[in-house]
């Protein structure tokens, strides 16, 4: 079993992962994506997690998010075990506590920056003028209050991502998971991203979990777990 | 209620997205469009001939007049009366009266050789002996050109529909019947009814004509009042003196369109069908790749929480508005290139040609609009469950 606890003893954590394994069926084969795998995720941290490719990074992400279920073990996000949820009520979670962001950013491209940011706030009970201001603010935070009424076509690479982020954050979810997030930007692009997650990290006490395979990216963040084969540990596997 | 207007607020969004989406795939689109356009096209084209014919056959009937023919007789062809039993049925209980008398015309059918002026072809016209009462006892007779012919004489005056579609018959032409040649000296309309497709003459000249002695063949009579019909046909059907059968005249034009109109309806429905099931591919098709190129799309709205039950209703919502486009587009198209199309066919009851108007009505637009909604639901059913089950995390690394 990997154990990968940085939680005080006894605390919960805001995310936690108890013996979870997830296996896939190809072909008439099972595939072993994740072993066993204990996680605690403290509030306020900025987690990056990090692996080779087919490591089982993004399903992990994907399980915390409520994406996906694990075949085995529990999933426990501030204080609600999400993996017994049913897909309708694992939704109406998801709306209220989980900010994604993409590595492809994943915006509407039929919708300007400030209705993509305004998506996940369509799912609240928020009136009209509160879901503008709220997109008002978030992006402000990403730096992009000029650029509201543009599509995302007319939109650098960073500043889709940066668009992401708002969106991402735009409800004050409990967790922001953000999937490769500078993995389609040049150097430049992706440290502005970095500093932008950092500050809403630091600044905002937002609880981040990135999955990323750069080490100039987990750099940013204040913890770093590898993942390889399916199994966590603190030190990256050559 | 939050809930449920929460819930609206997402499928909104999805129609929106998809809407606005249209023009990145508007080649299949416009093909499902198209096609629905086209099942609607010949639904709506093809009913329209029998709602025209049965228009036409029903067109002059007021619900104040009536027929009445020989007991067992199932149209004027086989029907038949003596002048006795026609001066019965004229003096019958309920017959409105005008300054001359009962409105009520004894007549005689007759059926002549024309042709077309389609084709060439012999069709059989009907030649109608009439009395004076006759242009009373139907609604909206009117002449259009020429004049009334001149009772005692072999003269006739022709039905703006017979005018239309058979040669020789323009005012001032001879028509040649048997061995005499009578002139047209009149045409008439009648509010696009049955009467437009007849010839008419006066019944005594046609009897003698014809040697018919002093017979008829059916009664036409106008009524004091819709209501005063069943006190009409009791008398006569109680009449020891008589053995006839009294029809409304709405009802009798109505049994007589019924066979032609079944037909046509019958057709209409199975071609319209058949076509349905290829446009409900087309349906499917451009479903299929509304959600194929969306894939990514769709699996993002379901991540940040929209639910799977507003991604199948916006999408079937889409693939309705697509079709009812296309059926709005078939119904604009079949009533631009059918609504009154002039045509004429066999009455297989009279054997002889009826013209009528082809007639796109109301409820014909409202059943292709129904038939094309029918098409986009069947169509977008499959394509928005596909998108709702799809797992969420690997639609979202579709490209």
């Amino acid at each position: 079993m990997s154990t990968m606890n940085d939680g005080k003893p006894g605390d919960a954590g805001l995310v936690r992962i108890d013996g979870v394994e997830k296996t896939f069926r190809r072909a008439s084969e099972d595939v072993h994506v994740l072993a066993r795998l204990d996680l605690v995720v403290p509030q306020g941290e900025f987690l990056a997690l990090m692996g080779p490719s087919g490591s089982g990074k993004s399903t992990l992400l994907n399980l915390i998010g409520g994406l996906d279920r694990p075949t085995q073990g529990t999933v426990t996000v501030a204080g609600e075990r999400i993996d017994t949820l049913s897909d309708r009520r694992l939704a109406d979670w998801r709306a209220r506590h989980i900010g994604f962001v993409f590595q492809l950013y994943n915006l509407m491209p039929v919708l300007t920056a400030e209705r993509n940011v305004e998506l996940p706030l369509l799912l609240t009970h928020l009136g009209k003028a509160e879901r503008q201001k709220h997109v008002a603010t978030a992006l402000a935070m990403v730096g992009l209050s000029h650029r509201a009424k543009h599509y995302p076509r007319t939109l650098s690479g960073g500043e889709q991502q940066r668009v992401g982020i708002a969106r991402g954050i735009v409800t004050d979810p409990t967790l922001l998971l953000c999937d490769e997030p500078t993995g389609d930007l040049d150097r430049k692009a992706g440290d502005e991203i970095l500093n932008l997650l950092q500050a809403l990290n630091r600044e905002h006490g937002k609880t981040i979990i990135m999955v990323t395979h750069d080490p100039h990216a987990s750099a940013r963040a204040s913890r770093t777990v590898y993942l390889n084969k399916g199994r966590l540990s603190n030190e990256p596997v050559s | 209620m939050n809930t449920l207007v929460n819930w609206f607020s997402q499928i909104g969004s999805i129609v929106k997205f998809g809407l606005l989406s249209i023009p990145q795939r508007r080649g299949s689109v416009a093909a499902t469009v198209i096609g629905i356009a086209g099942v609607v096209v010949v639904l709506v084209g093809v009913l329209s001939i029998a709602a025209g014919f049965r228009r036409a056959m029903t067109a002059s009937a007021a619900p104040d007049s009536a027929i009445v023919l020989r007991s067992g007789a199932d149209s004027e062809m086989v029907s038949g009366f003596g002048r006795p039993q026609v001066r019965l049925i004229a003096d019958a209980p309920g017959v409105a009266q005008g300054p001359k008398g009962p409105l009520s015309s004894a007549e005689l059918f007759v059926i002549i050789n024309l042709p077309k002026r389609s084709t060439g072809t012999d069709a059989n016209v009907p030649l109608r002996g009439v009395e004076p009462a006759a242009t009373v006892v139907r609604d909206n007779l009117h002449l259009v050109a020429g004049r009334m012919f001149e009772w005692g004489r072999n003269e006739v005056i022709v039905g703006a529909g017979a005018a239309r579609e058979f040669a020789g018959l323009e005012v001032g032409s001879q028509l040649k019947v048997g061995r005499a040649s009578w002139p047209v000296v009149g045409i008439f309309t009648a509010n696009g009814g049955v009467a437009e497709s007849e010839v008419w003459t006066d019944a005594a000249v046609l009897q003698g004509a014809y040697n018919r002695g002093e017979s008829f063949q059916s009664v036409y009579t106008r009524l004091t009042s819709a209501d005063a019909f069943q006190p009409f046909k009791d008398a006569l059907t109680t009449n020891p003196q008589l053995n006839v059968k009294v029809l409304r005249q709405s009802d009798y034009y109505a049994e007589q369109s019924e066979t032609l109109t079944r037909l046509i309806t019958t057709l209409g429905v199975l071609i319209a069908s058949l076509m349905a099931v290829g446009a409900i591919f087309g349906a499917l098709n451009t479903m299929y790749s509304a959600v194929a190129t969306r894939t990514r799309e769709i699996a993002t709205l379901r991540a940040l929480g929209f639910g799977s039950g507003a991604v199948v209703i916006a999408l079937m919502l889409e693939s309705l508005a697509i079709a009812i486009l296309g059926g709005a587009l078939g119904g604009a198209l079949a009533y631009a290139g059918f609504n009154n199309f002039q045509a004429a066919t066999m009455n297989w009851q009279s054997f002889s040609q009826v013209t009528f108007a082809f007639a796109v009505t109301p409820p014909l637009l409202i059943q292709g609009i129904v038939l094309a909604s029918v098409i986009g639901l069947i169509g977008g059913i499959l394509p928005a469950l596909r998108a709702a089950r799809q797992p969420i995390a690997s639609a979202l690394r579709e490209l």
